[in-house]
């Protein structure tokens, strides 16, 4: 059996396991394309050949050998340089962290992917330390969209997006703090998870807002979503916010059928501020799942207020000192972002996160009638690299603060949330599915039923 | 005019032993206006005295 660019996971562990392909021949295809196409799209910053090679070859072994492999044998997928790899230093899309010593074990997540049988083949790039919404990086260049490659990717796990929407890669990994993963999925036209916040261990992964960090996959469908999801769960003492719930596997759940649902529209903020792109996809997607009804989240623009806050005094205090010591090797829009960010008043912050408590109640009583809200992922289809301003509602804002304003409110409680990609032309663009706290099962449900009825899908990449 | 929050920048940056070149004194002062009015977004909004903050920590 040969490989093809757009193979999904599900299909190469298929492959693999049933012995018609090797774990090697599937890396060095999936190496192959990184070669052909990623001076293009420069969505890794390290390929991991030789680890890559090695992993494969043992994976064919024990299938020689007649043992068990894991469901995601021979699959390659990447990580956003943000996580540990054994080996490299972990730069976050910096130039500090270069100086690190190289990381002596991967991060947690890599480990869980690897021991399903996954091939990590490298590290992707990244907006500097993830404070970025348009995947440009002063230091590495930008990560493109496979789309249209004067056009951004997204942020900050840009390079993420770029690698699955090239369909480099079947699967990658990223962080998500306030959009990170659906807004580069929503530009790329791929699927993307943000797990329920403390679900997927964050262990040896490089912070930026400890209050709001989460790690989650991105992939070219549903199936492939829950597989490397499914393949992460599970406590880890490693990560303090990391739940202690057993293992809820999605996979088996994911055909179930969602006519018992309860579907509405996020009204108020998520409606306001959009481009017509943004109404057609929430619009489309609506009408396929028979949702009608509005509900309004209220203060979901404070709540993004309250977002922004706590971020940029985070973020602030975990870069003090490198602020001090280096500022001029920092990105200088990150770093006066970040210098901003320690001058803002201490009460401001604690009533963001007291403001954060009073919100979750808010959404927690809106579950209770409802399991799923649709929202769009970005305000627009990818803009261009550079682009400094766009025109919302009237009003000129600047991009790159405003990209994420319907991720915000909602990764601000942690609700677990798949941005799914419809396809419009001549750009995709997401649409967030947002369930609540715990219910991935539901959000990736929904996603798979919308794939099957072809409300949504991942493009082939038009720009390559 | 000096702007008033130019005072407010000099005194923390002192305060904390950060730099602030000149160079980069509007762009700080542009972000720091944006996260006082999201800020004052927040304070706007009356909460109950009793309402814990949402940090998760766990020892």
């Amino acid at each position: 059996m040969t490989t093809k660019p757009e193979m999904s996971a599900a299909e190469i562990a298929s492959a693999v396991a049933g012995g018609k392909m090797t774990a090697l021949a599937a890396t060095d295809a999936a190496l192959a394309r990184i070669e052909q196409h990623d001076a293009t799209l420069n969505s890794f910053t390290d390929v991991t050949a030789d680890r890559a090679r090695t992993k494969a070859r043992a994976i064919d072994a024990d299938i020689a050998a007649g043992r068990k492999v894991g469901p995601l044998a021979g699959v390659p997928f990447a990580v956003k340089n943000l996580f540990d790899v054994a080996g490299l230093s972990t730069r976050a899309g910096s130039k500090i962290n270069r100086d690190l010593a190289p990381a002596e074990r991967d991060a947690t997540l890599i480990e869980r992917m690897e021991a399903a049988g996954a091939v990590l083949v490298g590290a992707l790039n990244m907006g500097e330390y993830a404070y970025d919404f348009t995947g440009e990086n002063v230091h590495d260049g930008p990560s493109r969209n496979p789309h249209d490659t004067t056009r951004m990717s997204g942020g900050s796990s840009g390079g993420s997006g770029s690698a699955v929407g090239g369909a480099l890669v079947p699967i990658a990994l990223g962080s998500d703090t306030n959009g990170s993963i659906r807004v580069p999925s929503s530009f790329c036209g791929i699927f993307g998870l943000k797990p329920t916040y403390g679900r997927l261990s964050r262990a040896r992964s490089f912070p930026f807002v400890a209050s709001l960090d989460h790690l989650g996959p991105f992939a070219r469908s549903a199936t492939d979503l829950a597989l490397a999801y499914d393949a992460m769960q599970g406590p880890d003492a490693d990560d303090g916010a990391c739940t202690t719930r057993g293992l809820e596997p999605t996979l088996p759940l994911i055909a179930n059928p969602i006519s018992d649902l309860r579907i509405a529209i996020a009204g108020g903020h998520f409606q306001k501020n959009v481009f017509p792109e943004a109404v057609e996809a929430v619009s489309r997607v609506a009408r396929a799942l028979g949702a009608t009804k509005v509900v309004d989240v209220p203060e979901a623009s404070r709540a993004r207020a309250a977002a922004y806050v706590i971020t940029t005094t985070e973020g602030a205090s975990l870069h003090l000192d490198r602020l001090r010591k280096r500022p001029n090797d920092f990105d200088p829009a990150v770093r006066d972002r970040l210098i901003a960010g320690a001058m803002v008043p201490a009460p401001l912050v604690d009533r963001a996160q007291k403001f954060r408590r009073w919100y979750r109640a808010q959404l927690a009583d809106i579950f209770k009638s409802v399991d799923v809200l649709l929202a769009p992922a970005t305000p627009c289809t990818a803009p261009k690299l550079g682009q400094v301003n766009f025109n919302l509602d009237g009003v000129e804002l600047p991009v790159r603060a405003n990209i994420g304003i319907h991720t915000q409110p909602i990764s601000f409680i942690g609700l677990p949330v798949v941005a799914v990609p419809v396809p419009l032309e001549p750009l995709p663009i997401g649409v967030q599915i947002i369930c609540a706290p715990w219910r991935e099962d539901i959000a990736l449900r929904v996603a798979y039923a919308l794939e099957k009825m072809g409300v949504v899908a991942a493009p082939s990449p038009r720009g390559l | 005019m000096a702007n008033p929050l130019d005072d407010y920048i000099d005194a923390v940056s002192k305060a904390l032993a950060l730099p602030v070149e000149e160079a980069w004194r509007s762009a700080i002062r542009a972000n720091l206006e944006v996260s006082l009015r999201l800020g004052r977004l927040v304070d706007e909004f009356a909460l109950p005295d009793e309402t814990e903050p949402a940090p998760i920590f766990t020892a």
